[in-house]
């Protein structure tokens, strides 16, 4: 078993970041290796690869979730947004400009996974508290931060995108 | 040079950083993201044994599976020879025992140790060909602990090691037979006989410490294309893409010349990515398949074959007066070096007693190989080994004999002409200024507080830093519109790009947008020393304003030709250049000069001296609960001198980032091996690092003593968060519950345990001390 090698991909055709997009994959490659090695989408990274840094995360049919626990077939049909498809064509998200203004990132490696993490909250809760916010991305984990400062540009983003910034 | 009351215009203010949309639009390319057109990937064969002799490899099959282009083993490296691995960023070392760390020759020294690699066309395949390769081990015993590794008849790693081989500071070693011990280190002044016997009160510790990782989330990484014109290129993400030029040479006895080294965005280090593991193999696979080929590490991989940080036994004795000065102090320090020499207790000797003025000391460090991972650099290496000790000592001496801890530390504070640990003295330094703004601290001055069912408690601890210093490069062009694009030579880790475009701007007078901060190839500047040691802000910036000034001489220079006036009559001040009646801005300047190519270029390598030593103190709330033993920290404050906080935010970020970092070491990180050298804690579920839920906000103050050395006062900021936390957070559970954890992590059931321990002697009542401010 070790030995064989596997073979046929599956034509799988998907919507990413808006765009209706189409890739072969091995039954066997996860979503997080098609957006990155396939799709050329390297925003979203692997830290782990068993869903325990969320650097991967993406939000697949309105549900946040690691792409690297994601087997690439099952995107099929599905609404796919990643760290790329955050920004609109008019400048960045919110979050992204509060990130920059709270100096949130460091290295930014995880940064992708927690802008991703935190769009699903405010797609779901507009009006988070500290805790709701350290809930939400209690599963992405950053080593240089220290969390303060991204709880804050979340919190503040929040703030701004209900009017209130 | 610099002032206190110097008035700046860019420097401490917070503008976005320069790389900041790239990296919040994941555009940003790490070096995991590295990509050559028909690229191979690549995979690493790993020990399963901590101690082994490898009787023979056998690829045959690997070799032969359909899509596997290359397969190497040790013997496809280059014999490494006798000598010393000089000129290495990466510590001091025999280069035989490196390239023994890179895939092991006769035998393995730790689980995961490299023995193989192979290519193939993806990298499922390619760890599929890893099955296929034949390994016979002969299993050897095993040996874990320090204190058993120092015994005579302990299982020896290496057996060609005496004690000193690599270098010993101090005293005077017997010399004897092959040992575990690679290294000594001794520090001593005065006489500690007389101190201690002019002492009213001497109190003992003994402390323990786990392995900790680094815990970068971007894997190592490396991308290597041996072209058939005998060009080397490698694009990676490290701390320093120069050093992984140099190692690259010294492995692959291939001329530097001949090696380009593209330093891609990193993402984390925390010193750990300050050497090579990944890079020569991707290059042998590639001279061996003729065709770019790719690693990059999984997280166990990274957890059992990387280099962390060093656990170990400290033992400190401290006598103290009835008024609460400190007579002497003697101190052993034995770390884990790992499967090959290289802990960094030495420099645990050399800081872990600065925050006092001591008169009698000796400290001693071993550095001890174990069948454990070779332990590597992590921010501050050596400081909360030794921290965590002396500061837990300390504690106890104030708890017991009633004295305020910090003005316990104030009344001992070492200052400006007193002697460091290696017999220099001390620059002007903020430890006092430190310990002060400690204590008219919101946090120190607020009292504790408590929460229903738990058991809440205050610790303190401070902390002493050396910071480095190294060569750095620097290159300002001015553009033609007045812009100035700034190549400097250090991988930013964390926002140093700014850090180092600022004090550009500042010297030149213009604002630090109009500064294109650059991170070039080896190729395209001169030597940098490695992004670590704190050191990036203090000297890349020193270099910075170096080739700032030289751009603005020659700037001066052109435009008193253009003046046709002599070059000491054109006066330069802030961004605008003026003689008698004429002024340009630097944007006019500019225009004038274009074309003017010898006006054009500023450029300088520097290797500063002056390095600005740094201290902090912080203070930590916790809740304990007592039936689990589960350690919450509630509230936090850093405090520390930045010398000048040319960037705040990004000092700031140092401080909080350091302090999770403490916080995960004092109570949740460390290595479980079985008895056979086994990790068994291999992912980031079971290796448990801090998450939004197990750190509080974290209260930074910043005090500012410039360093006098620096043209605008830096220090370095970096490495010294991370070394108070971890006292700080176990003197406070001490003031919470009575209980001296003497062994980190202070994780749920050790303290559980230890609850249970006091409970059983003094069943009546907590013991809850005097209030501490």
């Amino acid at each position: 078993m070790a030995t064989e090698i596997l073979s046929g991909k599956v034509h799988v055709n998907t919507t990413i970041n808006g765009e209706s997009t189409d890739f072969l994959a091995e039954p066997r490659e996860s979503l997080l290796e098609v957006l990155r090695e396939t799709l050329g989408l390297t925003g979203a990274k692997e830290g782990c690869n068993d869903g325990n840094c969320g650097a991967c995360n993406v939000i697949l049919d309105g549900r946040l979730v690691n792409s690297c626990c994601v087997l690439a077939v099952e995107a099929g049909g599905a609404d796919v947004t990643t760290i790329e498809g955050i920004a609109g064509p008019s400048g960045l998200h919110p979050l992204q400009e509060k990130f920059l203004e709270h100096a949130a990132l460091q290295c930014g490696v995880c940064t992708p996974g927690f802008l991703v993490s935190a769009k699903a909250m405010l797609d779901e809760n507009p009006n988070p508290t500290e805790d709701d916010v350290r809930w939400w991305l209690a599963g992405n984990l950053c080593r240089c931060t220290g969390y303060d400062k991204i709880v804050r540009a979340v919190l503040d983003a929040a703030a701004s995108m209900r009017g209130e910034g | 040079m610099a002032g206190a009351n110097a008035t700046y215009k860019v420097i401490g203010t917070r503008p976005v950083r320069h790389d900041g949309v790239d990296k919040v639009t994941g555009r940003a390319i790490y070096g995991v993201d590295a990509h050559m057109p028909g690229m191979l990937w690549g995979a690493v064969l790993r020990s399963p044994h901590a101690h082994a002799r490898i009787l023979s490899i056998d690829a045959t099959r690997a070799e032969a599976l359909e899509g596997v282009h290359a397969v190497m083993t040790a013997a496809d490296l280059p014999d490494p020879g006798t000598g010393l691995a000089e000129g290495h960023e990466s510590g001091l070392q025999s280069m035989r025992y490196k390239s023994a760390g890179l895939m092991a020759r006769d035998k393995v020294l730790f689980e995961g140790h490299p023995v193989a690699a192979v290519a193939a066309t993806n990298k499922h395949l390619a760890e599929q060909a890893l099955e296929l390769i034949d390994v016979d081990y002969e299993r050897l015993p095993v040996v874990l602990d320090v204190r058993e590794a120092m015994q005579p008849d302990a299982p020896l790693l290496l057996d060609d090691l005496h004690t000193g081989d690599l270098f010993t500071i101090g005293g005077s070693d017997a010399t004897g037979g092959p040992s575990n011990i690679a290294s000594r280190t001794t520090y001593e002044e005065g006489d500690i006989g007389a101190g201690f016997a002019a002492a009213d009160r001497v109190f003992e510790g003994e402390y323990t410490l786990s392995m900790v990782h680094q815990g970068y989330i971007e894997p190592h990484n490396a991308l290597a294309h041996w072209s058939a014109d005998g060009h080397l290129r490698v694009e990676c993400s490290s701390q320093g893409q120069f050093g992984i030029r140099r190692e690259l040479a010294d492995h692959l006895q291939w001329p530097i010349s001949k090696i380009t080294v593209q330093p891609l965005e990193i993402g984390g280090g925390f010193g750990g990515k300050t050497t090579i593991y990944l890079e020569p193999l991707a290059a042998v696979l590639s001279r061996k398949s003729g065709r770019p080929v790719k690693l990059t590490m999984s997280r166990s991989e990274i957890l059992r074959g990387t280099g962390p940080a060093s656990g170990g036994y400290v033992q400190v004795k401290i006598g103290v007066t009835h008024e609460g000065q400190i007579t002497a102090v003697r101190a052993k320090v034995a770390l884990e070096a790992g499967a090959f020499p290289g802990s960094h207790v030495n420099i645990t000797c050399l800081c872990a007693l600065g925050c006092f003025k001591l008169d009698n000391f000796r400290i001693d460090g071993f550095d001890v190989l174990v069948n454990k991972p070779s332990s590597h650099a992590y921010r501050a290496p050596g400081g909360p080994q030794g921290g965590f000790a002396v500061d837990s000592l300390v504690d106890e001496i104030c708890s017991e004999m009633g004295f305020d801890p910090l003005a316990f530390r104030a009344l001992n504070a070492s200052e400006e002409g007193d002697l460091r640990a290696n017999g220099t003295r001390l620059n002007r330094v903020g430890n006092r200024e430190v310990i002060d703004a400690a204590r008219a601290s919101d946090h120190w001055r607020s009292p504790l507080g408590s929460a229903p069912g738990r058991k809440r408690g205050r610790g303190v601890a401070s902390a002493f830093w050396i910071n480095a210093t190294g060569m750095s490069t620097a290159v300002a062009q001015l553009n033609a519109d007045g812009t100035v694009t700034l190549h400097e030579g250090s991988v930013d880790i964390g926002g140093t790009r700014t850090s180092v475009a600022m004090q550009a701007a500042e010297t030149l007078g213009i604002p630090v947008e109009d500064v294109d901060p650059i991170v070039p190839d080896t190729d395209s500047i001169a030597h940098t020393h490695v992004t670590g040691g704190s050191r990036v802000t203090f000297a890349t910036g020193w270099a910075a304003i170096e080739a700032a000034r030289d751009l603005r001489q020659r700037m001066v220079n052109g435009l008193a030709d253009h003046w046709d006036v002599s070059s000491n009559s054109v006066v330069v001040e802030g961004g605008l250049f003026r003689q008698n009646g004429d002024t340009v801005s630097f944007k006019e300047a500019a225009r004038i000069l274009d074309g003017d190519e010898l006006r054009l270029v500023g450029s300088a390598t520097v290797l500063p001296q002056g390095v600005g030593n740094a201290f902090a103190v912080h203070i930590a709330d916790v809740d304990v609960d007592p039936e689990t033993g589960k350690v919450d920290v509630v509230r936090y404050t850093a405090v520390q001198d930045a010398g000048t906080a040319i960037y705040p935010p990004y000092v700031e970020g140092q401080m909080e980032g350091g302090v999770a970092q403490g916080i995960g070491w004092a109570l949740t990180e460390e290595y479980v091996f079985d008895d056979e050298g086994r990790m068994r804690n291999v992912s980031l579920l079971d290796y448990r690092m801090p998450t939004t839920l197990d750190v509080p906000m974290i209260e930074t103050i910043i005090v500012e003593v410039p360093n006098p050395e620096h043209p605008y006062g830096v220090r370095g900021v970096g490495e010294i968060p991370i070394v108070p936390p971890l006292a700080a957070i176990a003197n406070a559970i001490a003031d919470a519950t009575g209980v001296r954890i003497r062994h980190l992590p202070a994780s749920p059931p050790r303290v559980q345990a230890a609850i249970a321990a006091r409970q059983a002697v003094h069943p009546t009542a907590w013991r809850r001390r005097a209030p501490l401010a």
